[in-house]
């Protein structure tokens, strides 16, 4: 027999296991991908936007505390690391061409690195943000761990750095298709590099909807900047700050 | 399937393992990408055991940014001042680089190399 008023008594019992907080974050990205498809993939529907939404509010309105639900996440969270390492995979497959535009590579990889720490930073001290705010910015584009480590080194907020980041990614994302027509940059090679050096994962996973060379130009980019980022911010950023006189 | 995601595991562990005993500055990851890297360039017999479990990881990457970002919303609503400056970087930057990068490749590639497609 079906018991009406067990029903409340369902909901936390089933809220207690991490059974719920995967399904959320399932559906919610399967109703994303379908929503996406509906648009035409247009990148203005960005299906980690939409899902991270449709989550958040899911969440608010059920008054389901982040920690519960991430009990239920965090298998899903756990598969990034083997994604990034899975990113050798489509790299390797474009090792040849790698190989012989080595030096266009090294060249485009290093000007977009110091372009995302230097502007990133010169444009939030030019609009009166504090050095604090400003060196939590430096490492946006890089990769969530790269980001939040080097930002601790600077004397940046980590926890600011890393809500930047998802913000970076998402935005250039959403923004690289209609900045490529307007420059009229159509090679796969190039909007795909640009977009892992400026956005990251998510960008990297929009070049991957787009095209498996596309996505192995972003894993490449994404890749190489966050080392780079590492190894230049912090010299980078403490010398940009005194030149501006902060 | 399985056999390739035991691979991807064993490679994350290895470059976990590397980055912790020479203290580097990158996430254990990514050394462990660039170590599978340097296996497919040397053996690339490797190939045929991970490509399809790997594609089929990289055809949902989006889906794996979703438990973060939604942390990340949670937090922000808890946020501070300055989101003008904030907006104005972010934006600025991002499109900076995203410029800066693809310009620069184009400038560097010599165009279309006879016998060869391209990759408009």
């Amino acid at each position: 027999m079906f018991k009406f008023e067990e029903l409340g008594h369902f909901w936390v019992y089933l809220s207690a296991s991490p059974l719920l907080g995967l399904t959320i974050t399932l559906c919610a990205y399967v109703f994303a991908q379908w929503v996406y498809a509906r648009c035409g993939f247009s990148p203005l529907a960005n299906p980690v936007a939409i899902a991270i939404a449709l989550v958040s509010l899911v969440l608010a309105a059920s008054g389901m505390s982040y920690q519960r639900y991430f009990a239920g996440a965090q298998f899903v969270h756990f598969l990034l690391g083997p994604a990034t390492v899975a990113l050798a995979v489509p790299l390797a497959r474009q090792m040849p061409r790698l190989r012989r535009s080595l030096f266009p590579l090294a060249c485009a990889l290093l000007s977009g690195c110091v372009t995302a720490i230097v502007s990133a930073v010169g444009i939030a001290v030019l609009m009166g943000a504090s050095p604090e705010l400003a060196r939590s910015l430096g490492p946006k584009s890089a990769t969530t761990p790269i980001a939040m480590a080097v930002s601790e080194h600077l004397g940046g907020v980590p926890a600011l750095t890393a809500v930047l980041v998802i913000g970076t990614g998402i935005f250039g994302a959403v923004t690289a298709r209609f900045l490529m027509n307007a420059l009229r940059i159509d090679s796969h090679a190039a909007r795909g590099l640009a977009l892992g050096v400026a956005s990251h994962g998510i960008g990297t996973a929009r070049a991957f909807q787009v095209s498996p060379e596309m996505g192995a130009y972003a894993g490449l980019g994404m890749g190489i900047n966050g080392v780079l980022t590492a190894l230049l911010a912090p010299w980078l950023v403490p010398l940009l700050l005194r030149w501006m006189g902060q | 399937m399985l056999l390739a995601f035991a691979v991807l595991l064993v490679f994350q562990c290895l470059g976990e393992g590397l980055v912790f005993l020479f203290g580097l500055p990158v996430p254990g990851p990514v050394a462990g990408m660039l170590l599978l890297l340097a296996a497919l360039v040397a053996f690339p017999r490797l190939h045929d055991t991970v490509e399809a479990g790997a594609n089929e990881l990289l055809r949902h990457l989006s889906l794996l940014f979703v438990p973060a970002g939604v942390g990340i919303i949670v937090a922000a609503a808890s946020g501070s001042g300055h989101w003008l400056a904030i907006c104005a970087a972010v934006v600025g930057s991002t499109l900076l680089t995203l410029a800066v990068t693809a310009l620069v490749l184009r400038a560097l590639t010599p165009a279309h190399r006879p016998g060869e497609g391209g990759d408009v």
